[in-house]
């Protein structure tokens, strides 16, 4: 297993040197060193020198890809893309254009974004788990039927509407939560109850559906009659073996959004004011910080070939008869 | 209770001690703070910088302007506005010298080669507690002389366990100029003060010579480095020495720019270590004023408490006529400031804004388009109201006209709407007939702004109201009021300018115009489809060419647009300050200034060099009429619209008056926290007998399944 492990993680540096490129490519095509000074400097009075002398301070000031007056290696290497890009692979982050250590901001920000992301995927688990279960039992019945219909009308509604429309009725309707904050400690898990509770409203039709596809699908297999021939109770038969065997989908499936739970979500964090890494990333657009979107972008890519590998290490976890080679 | 239960148990009471705490549920701050002194506002986006040398936009000067203090502020009540001392002892004594640098008299303007400046400090005034300024008891800097293992367990500028103070000097406000100057910081004014201040680029000159080598992070000490145009004449006055006049410095004095600055601080936070550990100036400034900061988390929250060495203040005892009977000085001579604390939350998006608003959480708001309305509707005569739900609220309503202008401008490089021909010139007053901006601000402003009639809004000397001052090439005066001219006289100057019903007589096709706009996305699309039938009215077509903000200002620059959209706040309450953006030498395209119309008119140009330099009256309200008139006739710009703010205040919020120039306001604003809560207390009673029903509801929708479960288990086959 280390073998194939270690022929992954070599797999994954031409991918990481691709991610670097087009996100090079992207933020450059849309914003110029100079865009960058400009938003960085403002709008009023703004010289060409202080431009100049903005992007000369920061490593702006050289071509993006090749230095056409540097001589060899120095050609490839006095560019922004060799400048900026190489440390990213030893995680040296550097600073963002505003001066900040992106390391620390990433360690102080990640938390929060925990805080909403580890809870809404276990009870969004739990819940979906137990729903699909529970319609799968009654597969073929009336509430099968309405269960799906749900399913499918929950999962057509856009997350915004759950957003705007939790808020709406749970902060200012009902009054039983904060519309809108963020606090670390014991204060701070009334500010988590909505965000959470969208998050698994939110995703509770998608998940239950798949997880229903997967519970027919083994409860229709030959060892779940041979289980129910011998007189077995149904929810022996759903709990022990069933759920047992459809977990090698689910369990694979989520650990692939494990490491991802880090990066936070865009839009909650931006509506519920939570400090994650989500709201991070799209400040940075925002204010066309190159040093914090190449940053965010490398870091989703490694997490989720990390995703991507442990769950290739969980199938021979749950299931032993798989075996990496 | 068995070892599975334990941790479910202490999850369950955690969540109901977080919920189910003292006060409304929905409260998103500690109860600890009920009744108390506090003001709670909110901030939408990070700012940026907090370093008086870079900081120029209002959500930084939010914050910094309460603990910065220039030596110079606005009146917060008086109007028109008026310029008072802050830490200055009185306004600065200037003197008009030669270019032998003997005094010469005011109204020599010919031989003025130097104006300056002597600016004298009140004594006796301290800096906020802080560690850059500690000292230990044999009287040395404790925290200027750190090492990697002084450093060990400070993360933030509060693990620092001693702070101290000094006063603040003359030399404070020297430095502080000194790093405008400084190639390093990227002052946003440093292009607009080189222009002025004697001797600039040579310091900026010897700066670089000294430090351009140094490595990253080297204090750069400015205090011995020589600059010709600033001088320390004792303990508390310093001058400042500027080419020519510019009367308008006095402005910039009463701008974060030119706060003091301890040296003390630069070199702290210019140690080794420190930027690594994100302390640095930038983000935990070190001022005199009435505030301090005391959490800066602009992820989450800002907090300002009061500095507990604020020399003191008397909010004002006069102010316009009717802001006695409005309560504006029932807290006259009072010590200031009113509060003791500040909370600002980060609140990105309006909908949690104004909701959290409605319910008290926040005690002031601006009135957004999303919430337009729900608070605000008009009366038959097209009076503004509030609706009655936030008159039941006891909401209150303040507006003001912004000292700003978002116009529509012609390129004038370009070669059919640009120039002095008399073609051109009637095909740009046509337009500005067509394009109707009462409708505009009707639809898209929700009537919050008023039509424009030359460059300066309301509010700043050379704005005429009445009959006088409209724009005679685009409006009559008819019942009191200015009304935009006919269509049809639009019509007639377009066939004047070759232009039939929109067909250039010349080529006999379709007059096609182009508008550069930054502009995109779903919400400008009415926009963009108002704009092409204004110009419709007149049979022209216009090509919309919606970029990003960095392309348009790349057009811009090059001055490759046609016809653009763009705006501009005032710096100062100066008309200079509006007039210069259609000043010849500050054409963008030639020499990148901020006339992005490129205009360049002689006579324009040397009436605006006569009128910057002279004070406000009778003599420069004459030459600014002729400068209005000059440019109403070239109509290079259409003068679009300057904006109203509105903004809405809890009854509890007190010594609420727009101040548009001044930002260190947050001293004079007063709560009455018990009133806060009562109402807080009132409108947030929790309701949670839906959820109670709604929970009763699914478990009675558990039963058919239960029933059926219990059933297909103990049934029989049959």
């Amino acid at each position: 297993m280390i073998a194939y492990i270690v022929r992954r993680a070599l797999y994954a540096i031409p991918i990481l040197i691709g991610v670097n490129i087009i996100t090079f490519l992207l933020f450059f095509v849309v914003n110029t060193p100079d865009d960058m000074a400009r938003m960085f400097l403002g709008q009023k009075h703004v010289t060409e020198v202080q431009i100049e002398d903005w992007k000369t301070e920061r490593g702006y000031h050289n071509p993006l890809f090749y230095n056409a007056g540097a001589e060899g290696l120095d050609s490839f290497k006095e560019t922004i893309f060799y400048t900026k890009s190489l440390r990213l692979f030893v995680f040296d982050f550097g600073r963002s254009d505003s001066g900040r250590d992106i390391s620390f901001d990433i360690s102080q920000r990640m938390w929060p974004s925990l805080a909403i992301a580890v809870p809404q995927l276990l009870i969004g688990l739990l819940v979906a788990i137990t729903f699909a279960l529970l319609i799968a039992f009654f597969r073929a019945t009336y509430i099968d039927y309405w269960a799906v219909v749900i399913c499918v009308a929950l999962m057509s509604i856009s997350s915004l509407f759950y957003i705007i429309g939790g808020q709406f009725v749970m902060g200012k309707l009902l009054r039983v939560v904060p519309i809108s904050g963020f606090e670390s400690g014991i204060f701070g898990i009334k500010f988590l109850i909505l965000p959470v509770l969208i998050g698994v409203v939110g995703g509770i039709g998608s998940s239950t559906r798949w997880y229903r596809t997967i519970f027919l699908e083994e409860m229709n297999k030959d060892y779940v009659r041979t289980v129910r021939a011998k007189g077995i109770a149904e929810q022996t038969v759903l709990f022990r073996h069933v759920l047992r065997n459809a977990l090698i989908p689910i369990l694979t499936g989520v650990v692939v959004i494990l490491p991802l739970l880090f990066m936070g979500s865009l839009i909650t964090e931006s509506f519920f004011g939570i400090p994650g890494l989500g709201s991070y990333t799209i400040d940075a657009i925002n204010r066309q910080d190159f040093a914090i979107v190449r940053s965010m972008v490398f870091l989703g890519a490694v997490l989720y070939i990390i995703g991507l590998l442990l769950t290739d290490i969980s199938y021979t976890v749950v299931d032993p008869r798989v075996r990496l080679s | 209770m068995n070892d599975r239960v334990i941790p479910w148990f202490v999850a369950i009471i955690a969540c109901l001690l977080g919920a189910c705490s003292e006060g409304a549920w929905n409260n998103p701050y500690p109860n600890g703070e009920k009744a108390s002194n506090v003001i709670y506002s909110s901030f939408s986006e990070r700012p940026k910088h907090l370093d008086p040398v870079r900081s120029y936009s209002s959500n930084e000067y939010q914050f910094i302007a309460q603990i910065y203090e220039p030596p110079l502020q606005y009146h917060y009540l008086a109007r028109p506005y008026k310029l008072i001392p802050l830490t200055a002892s009185q306004l600065p004594q200037v003197r008009y010298l030669d270019a032998a640098g003997r005094p010469v008299s005011r109204e020599r303007h010919e031989a003025i080669a130097f104006s300056e400046y002597i600016v004298s400090i009140q004594p006796g005034i301290r800096y906020q507690p802080h560690p850059a300024l500690a000292r230990d008891t044999q009287g040395n800097a404790r925290y200027l002389h750190l090492n990697a293992e002084d450093l060990k367990g400070v993360h933030v500028l509060g693990d620092f366990t001693m702070t101290g103070t000094r006063e603040l000097t003359a030399a404070d406000y020297v430095y502080q100029i000194k790093r405008i100057a400084s190639p390093y910081l990227h002052s946003p004014i440093a292009g607009v003060m080189r222009e002025y201040i004697v001797g600039f680029d040579a310091f900026r000159e010897q700066v670089g010579a000294r430090y351009g080598n140094s490595p990253k992070g080297v204090w750069q000490d400015l205090r011995d480095i020589d600059f010709a145009g600033l001088s320390v004449d004792d303990r508390y006055t310093y001058r400042i020495r500027i080419h020519g006049e510019y009367p308008q410095l006095v402005y910039w004095l009463a701008m974060p720019f030119f706060a003091p600055m301890p040296w003390e601080a630069e070199k702290f936070y210019s140690q080794p270590g420190m930027e690594e550990r994100n302390i640095t100036l930038n983000w935990y400034p070190v001022g005199t004023g009435p505030f301090m900061l005391t959490e800066n988390n602009p992820n989450l929250r800002m907090v300002m408490e009061k500095n507990p060495n604020f020399h003191g203040e008397q909010y004002p005892v006069y102010g316009e006529p009717q802001d006695l009977e409005n309560g504006l000085l029932d807290d006259a001579g009072k010590a200031l400031p009113l509060v003791h604390k500040a909370v600002y939350s980060l609140e990105k998006e309006n909908i949690p804004y104004w909701n959290k608003f409605l319910q008290g959480y926040y005690d002031a708001s601006g009135v957004s388009s999303d919430s337009f309305d729900q608070a605000i509707q008009f009366g038959s005569q097209g009076d503004i109201q509030l609706t009655e739900r936030m008159q039941a609220k006891d909401i209150q309503l303040e507006t003001s006209v912004r000292t700003s202008i978002l116009y529509m401008g012609f390129n004038m490089q370009d070669p059919v709407v640009g120039g002095f021909s008399e073609r051109a010139r009637l095909l740009r007053r046509a337009i500005s007939i067509a394009v109707d901006y009462e409708e505009y601000i009707s639809i898209f402003a929700n009537g919050r702004g008023i039509p424009a009639q030359g460059p300066v809004p309301p509010g700043i000397f050379g704005n005429i109201e009445g009959e006088a001052g409209i724009n005679p090439y685009v409006y009559d005066w008819v019942d009191g009021e200015p009304k935009r001219k006919d269509l049809g006289e639009a019509r007639q100057l377009m066939a004047e300018a070759g232009y039939v019903n929109g067909i250039d007589q010349a080529s006999g096709k379709p007059l096609v115009l182009y508008f550069d706009t930054p502009g995109a996305g779903p919400g400008a699309k009415a926009h963009f489809s108002w704009m092409r039938k204004q110009y419709q009215k007149l049979g022209i077509q216009l090509v919309i060419r919606a970029t990003d903000y960095n392309r348009f200002q790349e057009k811009m620059r090059k001055g490759t647009g046609q016809i653009f959209q763009w705006g501009w706040n005032a710096d100062y309450p100066d008309p200079e300050n509006f007039f210069f953006l259609l000043y010849g030498p500050n054409a963008k395209a030639r020499h990148g200034g901020e006339n992005a119309a490129n205009y360049q008119n002689l006579e324009f140009d040397r009436l605006f060099e006569q009128m910057k330099n002279i004070e406000n009256g009778p003599v420069r309200l004459e030459i600014i009429r002729e400068m209005t008139r000059i440019l109403q006739r070239d109509a290079p710009w259409l003068w679009g619209h300057h904006p109203k703010a509105f903004s809405l205040f809890h009854s509890w919020y007190k010594n609420v008056k727009p101040n548009l120039m001044a930002n260190n306001l947050l001293k004079y604003k007063r709560v009455d926290g018990e009133l806060r809560d009562r109402k807080r207390a009132q409108w947030n009673r929790p309701n949670y007998w839906p959820l109670v029903i709604l929970l009763l509801v699914l478990l009675v929708s558990f039963i058919p399944a239960a029933v059926g479960f219990y059933r297909r288990e103990h049934g029989t086959l049959k």
